[in-house]
């Protein structure tokens, strides 16, 4: 099977990531989502249609098709900086379970190459999905937002069931599994929400690590380009005291926690 | 959790001698010129190299000494702090000219007192031409000296009106064997002379000149020891009388005899640092590899309990202080593109030794704490890196850039080092390069390098394509045909090969006029004296004496060109979407864009004398009717505006541009650039040595950006040329691995004069110890691709804010947080400020 000939949809290569995975990385993001997260900062990638939006004043069509052979020579670029820091690529989104066979067969194009590879998800999806690209995954940096599932609901347009146990079962595979928590104020930061993910993030055989992401509102101009309303207009990034309080109570669960990916 | 080598106390000693030195603005001195022109006067009958060092002698013998409060390394040019001498033998009459404005100009202002200005004017009808720069004047070629002073094609105007500087001496043996020992050296070489030896009288004359010197530099020390020893007396505070009678002790010894401790070989350093700066007006008087010379003598006090850590590391602070209180004058001109007060003393630690083993010491890392000590410009740090490099040494050398004082710069071994042999020297000289000035690599106390040599702006030649060799209607260039006419890509290409190769003959010719004017009237016997093979050939520095010569003017450009030929390429001869003539009316037009600031008077004048030579009556509301016409571009037909503003926008939006990482650009960028630097080293200087190129311009991409027309690459007229050999500004989007990728396809083992690499950061980049690995690595990859250089500027929160008041000065900073890149000016207001408060908290 020709694996570099398969096609999927992203928005954007990104280069010289350092908050996304171990060392240097190249990010890919996938085109299309299955949540609707209220502080996204990327909401170009949610729908899974190519889209036109305003971008410093110049209009930038979003999204493009690609074979897994056309992206490979942009992910090789940068070998250098990932062998000499202990980086590689990333598969972020969006949601890459949106696209189960072209985020396989680009891990495992990389994986091919020698290089390092690490998705950012929620793990949303079916199951089968997730065990589709796990034998060319070395590590999943997977999100959980929230314990309860109503709000989690309300802040993202989606319960966190599915997410939780699929969240016990990659932890069950064997693949190296980092928990990380967008720290939303107003969602999810207070002592007690954060102290509940990282319980639970204990709990799962093999975490050692939980990561708090600062909310930031990096991506709000976006909105503006895309002709849609910001939720969390008003809404300001939690302070450094604030996350060093947090990072405290994540702490108490014994896991190895950090602020910023 | 940081965890950072050396991290040691700052003495309290340390912000006080600082505050001192910065307290008031520089002032000019005249005792050094009345010196020198007296001791001229006296030995008008004698060779030159002993008339040298008979002013050199009078100079130390009279020219006042001070010690000021807190000092433990004594030694200064001036009276006043960061005070300048004057050098009345290079050239003149600039400052002269300037004495009225030289106290408020905008770029390194300095304070004369009207009694200077009058000793000063008492003192140079003497030297009315007798200067160096009029001799270098006679010695060019007319048509060379026209492209220089007319026309702005290349700039070799720091030798033309100053001393050459960027040299390295050897310090070593000065505090190992004293200048006692240096004399011996020159005494046991005059003995062996034969008197039938046909250079007997010029080698005779060479090595007493140089015992001359020896002997006045000593004389000056012991001035300095009973100064010292006078204050002692004085002073009631115990603590400080202690000091000052160790100073007094220090300075009766050393640089006369071999240094016993550390504290005597650091001012033994700083003597020698300070008299190669009174005997020349040269800059980049280049520290070298401090880490290694004094080395022995830190061990040596550690093993024997005589000095702790903190008492080293206070030492070394405090000649990082000293080296800010040496200062020069340039003409204002020159101030803008060395803005600054630069005076470039580079100093390098690590790298390998000459057997090639890692060579990093605890000195090394002092060195990088001292730089954080003192957050002044002087000295240059630089860092040496290699495969072998400590990473915890990498760690260290981070920590200081993220500071935001744009230094350390990192040079890279294995590189640097077959380059410069392919040059001729040997393997373990090369091994023990260090960097002289901005970014020169050669082998310390053996060459005279004549690094820095000129600017060669390579945007120029390119305008000459579009106008047929004229500028400022003459003809000066080769008539390379009508670009209307040309039919092909390669006819353009050629063209501009042919302007290029042809002033680059003339900056020869410049060059060597200069250098040869160098050796007849200002040779140096106490530089020479300190840099192999001077004594044993019996000959200066100027004339030939070093082991190793070099001449080495730096281009730069090739970013704007490289990016202008790929528009032609495509624009012109594949699309067909423009024509060369429209380009050039294009270009004459601006692109249809006004002018502004200094630009647009400038141009308002130009047209408004040549309206008046033409004999039409130029008042104040034509001059009005010409600025309007000039800043706001209104003055061209609307049509034709429009058509120059699309043709900037085909250049802009849909031409490939270096710097991202697109093979066939940055395999282009790499021939441009050998369209220079294969072509300067075709020629050789009157010592025999070869012409090397560099690839960097030092800050000179501004003031000579404003000499420059608008280029086909789309860049306006007169704003800057792109910086070093870096893409042009604004033009990389696709992040710094990128644009070191596209930098590192350029054959810069060819550019062995050194290149130079800048690179933008935002701190959070280096956040932690993750951060600071991460940029290590970044680092450490354009190296592993044969990258020369790389110097980072880490965007501080002040720069930030200004960047919120004055936005227009701020169009192409991208700040990048989290990933997420952006032209910050774009940014809304309260995204600005998030960013802002990012710079501090790390995340």
């Amino acid at each position: 099977m020709d694996i570099y000939g398969t096609k999927g949809r992203i928005f954007n290569i990104q280069r010289f990531s350092i908050h996304d995975g171990p060392g240097i990385r190249t990010i890919v993001f996938f085109k299309g989502c299955f949540m609707r997260c209220a502080w996204c900062c990327n909401p170009e990638s949610q729908s899974y249609e190519i889209q036109t939006m305003q971008e410093n004043g110049k209009e930038k069509i979003v999204g493009r098709d690609v074979t897994v052979g056309e992206l490979m020579p942009e992910l090789l670029a940068d070998e250098n900086y990932y062998r000499r820091s202990g980086g590689g690529i990333t598969l972020s989104g969006g949601e890459i379970l949106g696209q189960p066979d072209f985020a396989r067969d680009l891990l495992r194009a990389c994986q091919e190459n020698g290089l390092h590879t690490a998705v950012e998800s929620t793990a949303n999806a079916p199951y089968e999905n997730i065990e589709k690209i796990l034998p060319y995954l070395d590590l999943y940096l997977m999100d959980i937002k929230h314990m309860d599932s109503a709000k989690h609901k309300e802040f993202t347009a989606a319960g966190n069931e599915r997410i939780l146990e699929n969240a016990k079962r990659l932890a069950q595979s064997g693949v190296q599994l980092i928990i990380r928590t967008p720290v939303v104020p107003g969602f999810n930061d207070t002592a007690e929400e954060i102290r509940a993910i990282s319980k639970f993030a204990a709990s799962l055989p093999g975490v050692r690590e939980h990561h708090l992401l600062p909310y930031h509102r990096l991506g709000q101009d976006k909105y503006a380009g895309l002709d849609r309303n910001y939720a969390l207009k008003g809404v300001e990034p939690p302070t450094q005291e604030r996350m060093e309080y947090l990072l405290s109570v994540a702490e108490e669960s014994g896991l190895k926690c950090q602020i910023g990916g | 959790m940081e965890n950072i080598k050396f991290v040691i106390e700052k003495s309290a000693r340390i912000p006080k001698l600082i505050d001192a030195l910065y307290e008031k603005m520089p002032e000019i001195e005249s005792a050094r010129g009345l010196l020198v022109t007296e001791s001229y006067k006296q030995t008008e009958d004698l060779p030159i190299i002993l008339r040298r060092s008979a002013a050199f002698a009078h100079i130390l013998r009279h020219i006042p000494i001070v010690i000021r409060d807190n000092e433990l390394i004594v030694g200064s040019a001036t009276v006043a702090p960061r005070g300048c001498q004057v050098f009345p033998e290079y050239s003149y009459e600039w400052l002269e000219a300037e004495f009225d404005t030289v106290a408020t100009r905008a770029a390194d202002p300095f304070y004369i007192s009207e009694k200077t200005k009058a000793d000063l004017r008492g003192a140079y009808p003497y030297w009315k031409g007798k200067t160096n720069s009029d001799l270098a004047k006679a010695n060019m070629a007319p048509e060379a000296y026209e492209a220089f002073v007319t026309h702005g094609m290349f700039t070799p105007g720091n030798y033309f009106y100053n001393g050459i500087g960027h040299v390295n001496v050897n310090y070593e043996k000065v505090l190992k064997i004293g200048y006692r020992g240096i004399m011996a050296e020159a005494q046991a070489a005059m003995d062996k002379l034969c008197v039938a030896d046909p250079e007997y009288v010029q080698r005779h004359n060479f090595l007493a000149a140089v015992i001359e010197s020896c002997e006045a530099v000593i004389e000056y020390a012991r001035r300095y020891a009973k100064l010292a020893k006078e204050l002692a007396l004085k002073e009631t505070n115990a603590e400080r009388k202690a000091e000052l009678e160790k100073i007094a002790k220090n300075c009766a010894h050393v640089p006369e005899c071999p240094a016993r401790d550390f504290h005597e070989a650091c001012q033994s350093f700083w003597f020698i640092q300070l008299l190669l700066q009174v005997e020349s007006s040269g800059h980049s008087i280049s520290p070298g590899r401090f880490d290694q010379y004094m080395y022995p003598f830190y061990k040596k006090d550690m093993d024997a309990g005589k000095i702790t850590l903190e008492q080293a590391q206070e030492l070394i602070d405090c000649i990082w202080v000293k080296l800010n209180d040496i200062n020069k004058v340039r003409d204002a001109g020159s101030a803008d593109g060395f803005a600054g007060y630069g005076m470039f003393q580079n100093l390098i630690v690590g790298g390998q030794n000459i057997h090639g083993m890692d060579a990093t010491n605890d000195l090394s890392y002092m060195c990088l704490e001292a730089a954080m000590h003192v957050p002044l410009p002087q000295p240059s740090i630089s860092v040496r890196v290699w495969n072998g490099t400590p990473q915890s040494f990498m760690i260290k050398a981070a920590a200081l850039t993220r500071l935001g004082t744009g230094l350390p710069a990192y040079y890279n071994d294995e590189i640097i080092i077959p380059s410069i042999m392919a040059r001729g020297l040997t393997l373990e000289d090369a091994r023990d390069y260090c960097i002289i000035g901005c970014v020169e690599p050669q082998k310390g106390a053996k060459t005279d390098g004549w690094h820095d040599a000129a600017f060669f702006n390579m945007c120029r030649p390119m305008e000459l394509v579009f106008s047929n060799g004229m500028d400022k209607g003459k003809q000066i260039g080769p008539q390379t045909g009508d670009v209307s006419q040309m039919t092909t890509f390669e006819e353009v290409f050629e063209a501009y090969k042919t302007q290029q190769s042809y002033f680059i003959k003339l900056l020869v010719n410049a060059n060597n006029a200069i250098d040869m004017a160098h050796a007849v009237r200002c040779p140096l016997p106490f530089q020479s004296c300190m840099v192999d093979d001077c004594i044993g050939r019996g000959k200066s520095l100027q004339e030939g004496g070093a082991i190793y010569n070099f001449t080495g003017p730096q281009g730069f450009g090739i970013a704007n060109n490289t990016d202008g030929l790929l528009a032609i390429k495509k624009l012109v001869f594949e699309d067909g979407s423009v024509t060369l003539t429209e380009l050039r009316d294009a270009m004459n037009a601006n692109f249809g864009y006004g002018l502004s600031g200094k630009a647009a008077e400038r141009v308002v004048n130009e047209v408004a004398c040549s309206l008046a030579q033409a004999g039409i009556e130029v008042n104040e509301s034509v001059i009005r009717t010409i600025y309007d016409e000039v800043t706001s571009g209104a003055g061209i037909d609307a049509q034709k505006r429009a058509r120059y503003q699309e043709i900037k926008r085909l250049i802009d939006e849909t031409c490939p541009k270096y710097g991202n990482d697109i093979y066939e650009a940055d395999m282009f960028a790499r021939e441009v650039a050998n369209t220079y630097t294969k072509a300067v080293e075709k020629y050789k200087n009157p010592s025999g040595g070869i012409f090397q190129a560099g690839l960097y311009p030092v800050s000179a991409n501004v003031p000579l950006g404003a000499q420059t027309g608008a280029t086909p690459d789309g860049r306006l007229a007169f704003t800057p040329i792109a910086d070093g050999i870096g893409p042009a500004s604004g033009r990389d989007v696709k992040g710094p691995t990128a644009t070191a990728n596209s930098v590192a396809k350029l054959e810069q083992g060819v550019a062995s004069n050194g290149t130079l690499l800048n690179q933008k950061f935002h701190p959070s980049a280096l956040a932690g110890m993750s951060g600071l690995t991460k940029f290590v690595a970044l680092i450490r990859s354009y190296f592993d691709q044969k990258g020369m250089h790389m110097q980072f500027n880490v965007v501080t929160r002040e720069t930030l804010l200004d960047a919120q008041k004055n936005p227009e000065k701020y169009k192409t900073l991208v700040v990048r947080v989290a990933g997420y890149s952006a032209l910050f000016t774009t940014l809304s207001r309260s995204l600005q400020d998030d960013i802002i408060n990012r710079t501090e908290q790390g995340f």
